[in-house]
């Protein structure tokens, strides 16, 4: 109803596009994910004085380069992919939630305790049932707080879980000076006690949860009643309320999957994987996993994409650190670059820019 | 104790300027989740500023510049952070959690990477920012107390005052705080949203960078070895901790920086508990946070819009 | 100072999408005189009088003010030109002060006082009998102190020409009364003012002369001295028009929900329904007529169990079991359970009544999903019954897969009535169901309530047209500031008799005539 004033003071205006065809979607993020690597060469030729496609290929490298880059890049694919999972579940519902950082290091940290203390006493098939639940649980108490808070008093959930993470990382730090004799912080790796090895390879069993976690989480979100209520709720609580939801139990129930789903990101993380704990366990997946679920339009099979995309780009990024001596930082700062323009694009998809024909108007 | 209020100053002086930057910002309307990833490229920037001036200036250095050349280049390092951020936000109103928490991503990997490239070269410089007042030592513990801090102390004791000052006693103040609570008011009063909410909020990113810089410079003394992140997320939850007013930040960055440095200070408790005690300034915030929700005031609301983007045409 | 004209309109015209809202519109407003601008709801008073306010620019047309054609593009513009205007909804900051928000965004001053600028607020309160605390905050005022704040900062800005849309609608008959004598200061001072309203008494009882308005069109414009209320109203409502919507007699009609002493209030305490008692029958249509705002979509929403109730009851007596249960503070859902077929197509669509970004076939799941014991979502039905909605209401629509956002209104609302319906309810309400719609489409809407009175369903029909109230409904009541001030007969009662009933806010008032 604006325009119209909008038109005589401005030269262009914006409207909201009809949604394009999936071609066109796929070109203007392609175009984007195009810039943005060019933009990152244009850093790193900088950087390194090298010539691009030299880097280009160092990064190819990192991330297919042998046998075990391939696995080590599924790997971190995996994990990556199953916290944007479990975030996704609360950002459908417009819920903050920026703690999958800390609920995954309480659901690891759960993991190392049970295996340090309970592995080797308890047959291993319940040792890994313990495992699983506490790091259910852990992540789910980590998540599931400041949802009833929320749901209560509508405390801001963003720091509320932000917070939680560093009450999480301080956790683990104290765990660590409390039960490592040597004082160096430093836990040794108990594999002995980590999840099982599946056909020979590390990482198979991690690869094939998550996959699984990833039809699950799709499954859940498209085809369940719980699912579609989380939609609703995310679209529009007046309508939630119109057709009887209660949004309150909406909100605490749906954050408890998604703690639940970070608790097994930590169980994959340190049982899975590391089979010990640091503070810096998560790696900043947490944050990252937000980017990655929002990216993706909270959909799971694209989210795949999305994971492999960052993914890559941090891998290859370490290799070129370590072919170019550069540190390892640089993928964090590529990737900052990449998600810059990812988040830009999305403008593009749903504005058209009008140039106004008001000159004619103002005569 | 008298060591440890000196501390909390020192640490707490940082907090202020990342809460002051940040409140600035968020009277504008936007939510900068990516005030970490500023303070990191502030004080990354500051820092190379101040290694390439020391480098070129070798022997015949002078003070007032070793301290002018880095706060300028932070300044300006924070400000185009704030940018971007706008760019994104504003123009191409992409969401400010999502656009924030990239440049938190952004920033964070800047400083660590000057970090790893450069290491703890920072000490050169840091004796021009600690340089106190010469009699400082001649009046006990009142010169200790108030009288021994480096310049960026005072300085942001000054910003917080002045920024208090200009949001509640100024017509642009004014203006700003209406953008933030009711941007289509505003907008209808003839103020221009968008270039309120960009200057705004390069300023407050600016003044934020500040932040990175004095914890590098002053409260580290230049060893420069992990990431300040924790210190922008706290940042963020003191705005709300004193309710959007530069001027309760000085106190109450005062208390976030006891709680920040209390585990270091505490005696008698084992190596172990010391980290449990690290988790202080994060369960009072989570404390405050439920409370302040509960009592739900409204003078000590978020600024009304915060967090939204203003389209005009979709009003 | 009598007789000289302030602001001329000659053949304004404004369209939206292809629909006149003004249509070659004349007026004109003296200096120090009041002008009452009169009309249905939608009949263009608004646009017409936003177009002068800058915030639309007339499609074709002069303005003229004090006999110079002006070009006004923007509120500034019309600041320039003395000219302010006071919404119906406050532009006003909730946690400033009044002086705060009265200066917001002026730039011309030397320096930034609010003491100083304080000072000026009380002068004009005094001047024109205000009662004003320049430090009060926005959000501990009263809606009345709220509109004091926006006229202040219209005159603080030096209007002469002030233009008020429907300043009367959220206030109490003091703060009218309290109003009216600023308003005739002001007269008095010299400025023009011209005021938007639906309420005869007040028009009668303020103004100097009357602008009718309907259909976007100006049918007259006489001096209030010389004219009555009836004259106005038939001026305003124009001659009934035929519109051939059938209506057949009801079929045994039995009392279906019995309303007693509804009382609901808002937040801040105002009073949103009061005493409202009706009661629904079965095989019957009830049209609700009233102003917009008058406290119609609350009075559904209480029903639905979405809305508070403060006192009252609101008894079904189900068909089925011959239980009479009550319905007040029960959530939607436990209505439900109690096995009360209650369907609503409220006046939100795309806000309330359905979610935009879904599709079809999820937007019938709404209402349906929960059926069943498996944790699974069933599409198999909801998408029979989006094809089959889509067949027999013939939605315009590329499949049922389509986010029901990016079909028209009409068709939108078609998708959700057909929802609703399908769920054979035995009260059905509707509010504002056509509203939006092409004729085509408002025909399809009128049929499907026929048929579900015919199904012997208790259809409540919430209405602005008052022509097609008389020609649906068996019964109609009116509902003035959230009571009801009369329930007539839909085939005796007249337009006339219903658009006085609208303009009363109280029953006894109503009676009084």
């Amino acid at each position: 109803m604006k325009k119209e004033k909008k038109t005589h003071s401005a030269l262009f205006h914006l409207v909201k596009r009809a949604p394009l065809p999936w071609y066109w979607n796929l070109a203007v993020r392609a175009a984007a994910v195009i810039l943005a690597l060019l933009v990152s060469a244009i850093v790193i030729t900088l950087l390194t004085q090298k010539n691009p496609i030299e880097v280009y290929s160092s990064m190819l490298d990192g991330a297919f380069g042998t046998e075990l880059r391939i696995w080590s890049l599924l790997q971190n694919i995996a994990i990556l992919l199953c916290i944007s999972l479990a975030v996704t579940p609360a950002f459908m519902m417009r819920f903050w939630n920026c703690g999958a950082e800390g609920q995954v290091l309480v659901g690891g940290l759960a993991t190392v305790a049970v295996m340090m203390f309970l592995g080797g006493k308890i047959p291993t098939p319940l040792l890994l049932v313990v495992m699983i639940a506490a790091s259910v649980l852990a992540g789910i108490i980590w998540a599931v707080l400041p949802a009833i808070c929320k749901a209560l008093w509508n405390t801001n959930e963003t720091l509320f879980t932000l917070m939680m993470n560093y009450v999480a990382i301080q956790l683990v730090a104290f765990f660590l000076k409390l039960f490592v004799k040597s004082g160096s912080g430093i836990l040794t790796p108990m594999p002995e006690y980590g999840l099982p090895v599946i056909g020979g390879q590390a990482y198979l069993l991690n690869i094939l949860i998550v996959a699984i976690l990833t039809i699950l989480v799709y499954i859940y979100l498209k085809y369940t009643k719980q699912g579609y209520e989380i939609a609703v709720v995310g679209e529009s609580e007046n309508t939630a309320r119109y057709i009887g939801v209660n949004v309150k139990k909406v909100i605490i129930r749906t954050l408890l999957v998604s703690g639940a789903l970070c608790g097994i990101a930590g169980l994959l993380l340190v049982g899975g994987t590391n089979h010990t704990i640091s503070t810096t366990t998560a790696g900043g997946r947490g944050f990252t996993a937000i980017m990655v679920s929002w990216l993706a339009k909270f959909n799971p099979i694209y989210m795949v994409f999305t994971t492999f995309l960052i993914v890559f780009l941090q891998k290859g990024a370490q290799q070129i650190s370590t072919d170019f001596r550069l540190p390892s930082a640089i993928s964090d700062i590529i990737t900052g670059i990449i998600l810059f323009f990812i988040i830009g694009c999305e403008f593009f998809l749903q504005y058209k820019i009008l140039v106004s024909k008001s000159g004619k108007e103002a005569k | 104790m008298l060591a440890f209020l000196v501390s909390a100053i020192r640490l707490g002086m940082t907090f202020l300027f990342g809460s002051t930057g940040e409140t600035i910002t968020e009277k504008s309307g936007h939510l900068n989740l990516g005030i970490p990833g500023v303070m990191c490229v502030g004080a990354s920037c500051g820092c190379f500023a101040e290694y390439l001036y020391l480098s070129a200036a070798r022997k015949s250095v002078v003070p007032f510049l070793a301290v002018l050349i880095p706060i300028l280049a932070t300044v300006l390092g924070g400000a185009v952070m704030g940018l971007i951020y706008c760019f994104l936000t504003v123009t191409l109103r992409a969401n400010q959690n999502v656009t924030g928490l990239a440049l938190t991503t952004f920033g964070v990997g800047v400083s660590d990477f000057m970090i790893a490239k450069t290491g703890a070269i920072y000490s050169r410089g840091t004796r021009y920012f600690t340089a106190s007042l010469p009699f400082a030592d001649d009046l006990g513990w009142f010169g200790e107390l108030f009288l021994s801090h480096g310049i960026l102390i005072y300085l942001a004791i000054v910003i917080a005052l002045v920024s208090s000052f200009v949001l509640t006693k100024t017509r642009i103040g004014l203006n700003l705080r209406a953008v933030g609570e009711n941007p289509a008011t505003a907008d209808a009063a003839g103020i221009n949203v968008a270039r309120y909410r960009y200057v705004s909020t390069c300023i407050g990113c600016g003044i934020a960078g500040l932040g990175g810089l004095s914890f590098i410079m002053d409260y580290l003394h230049g060893n420069w070895e992990y990431c300040i992140d924790a210190i922008g997320w706290l940042a963020i939850a003191l705005v709300i901790f004193t309710v959007w007013k530069p001027n309760l930040g000085i106190v109450g960055s005062l208390v976030f920086g006891a709680l920040y440095i209390a585990s270091s200070f505490i005696t008698g408790v084992s190596f172990a508990s010391k980290e449990l005690f690290k988790m202080l300034p994060y369960v009072v915030t989570i404390v405050v946070l439920i409370f302040t929700s509960i009592r739900d005031k409204k003078e000590n609301q978020p600024p009304a819009h915060l967090g939204l983007n203003y389209f005009r045409e979709e009003r | 100072m009598a007789n000289k004209v302030a602001i001329e309109l000659k053949n304004v015209t404004k369209a939206f999408g292809g629909k006149f809202a003004n249509h070659n519109v004349n007026m004109t407003v003296n200096r120090g005189e009041i002008l009452s601008i009169l009309g249905e709801n939608g009949s263009g008073k608004t646009t017409l009088m936003n177009m002068i306010a800058g915030i639309y620019f007339p499609d074709s047309g002069q303005i003229f003010i004090d006999g110079q054609e002006v070009v006004i593009r923007s509120p500034k513009d019309a600041f320039d030109h003395k000219i302010g205007m006071i919404h119906q909804h406050f532009k006003l900051v909730d946690v400033f002060s009044a002086t705060e928000n009265i200066i917001l965004g002026l730039r011309d001053e030397k320096k930034y006082n609010l003491k100083e600028a304080a000072e000026k607020v009380l002068a004009i309160s005094h001047q024109y009998g205000f009662d004003i605390d320049p430090n009060k905050k926005i959000h501990e005022m009263s809606v009345s102190e709220k509109q004091t704040v926006e006229i202040i900062k219209v005159l603080y800005r030096g209007a002469d020409i002030l233009i008020l849309d429907e300043p009367t609608a959220v206030l109490t008959p003091q703060e009218t009364q309290k109003l009216f004598a600023v308003l005739r200061r002001m007269r008095e001072s010299g400025k023009s003012i011209i005021i938007i309203t639906h309420k005869l008494h007040e028009v009668m009882a303020l103004s100097d002369r009357v602008a009718v308005l309907r259909k976007g069109e100006s049918v007259g414009t006489v001096i209030t001295a010389e004219t009555n209320e009836s004259e106005l109203t038939e001026l305003m409502v124009g001659q009934k028009v035929s519109l051939n919507i059938e209506r057949s007699e009801p079929q045994n009609p039995e009392d279906r929900l019995v309303v007693t002493g509804l009382n609901c209030t808002d937040r801040d305490g105002v009073k949103l329904l009061n005493n409202v008692s009706f009661t629904a029958r079965s095989g019957e249509i009830l049209g609700i007529a009233g102003i917009a705002g008058s406290g119609q979509r609350e009075l559904l929403e209480a029903i639905a169990g979405l809305q508070h109730v403060d006192q009252g009851e609101m008894i079904y007596n189900n068909p089925k079991t011959g239980a009479q249960d009550n319905l007040r503070d029960k959530t939607p859902l436990q209505i439900r359970e109690l096995g009360v077929r209650l369907s609503f197509v409220p006046e939100d669509r795309l806000g309330m009544g359905l979610v935009g970004n879904m599709d079809i076939v999820d937007n019938m799941m709404l209402r349906s999903y929960r059926r069943g014991k498996s944790i699974f979502l069933e599409r198999k039905a909801p998408k029979d019954l989006a094809l089959r909605i889509i067949e027999d209401l013939q939605v315009v629509t590329p499949s049922e897969a389509t986010p029901v956002r990016r079909l028209s209104g009409g068709n939108i609302q078609k998708v959700l009535v057909g929802r609703e319906i399908a769920a054979a309810p035995t009260v059905l309400m509707a509010a504002y169901p056509v509203r939006g719609l092409d004729i085509g489409a408002s025909y399809t809407i009128y049929n499907l309530l026929n048929e579900q009175k015919k199904k012997g369903v208790a259809v409540i029909f919430v209405g602005e047209d008052l022509d097609v109230l008389l020609e649906l409904c068996d019964r109609i009541m009116v509902i003035g500031s959230g009571s009801v001030t009369g329930i007539v007969d839909g085939r005796t009662a007249t337009k006339e008799q219903i658009g006085l009933l609208m303009t009363k806010t109280s029953k006894e008032e109503a009676d009084h005539q």
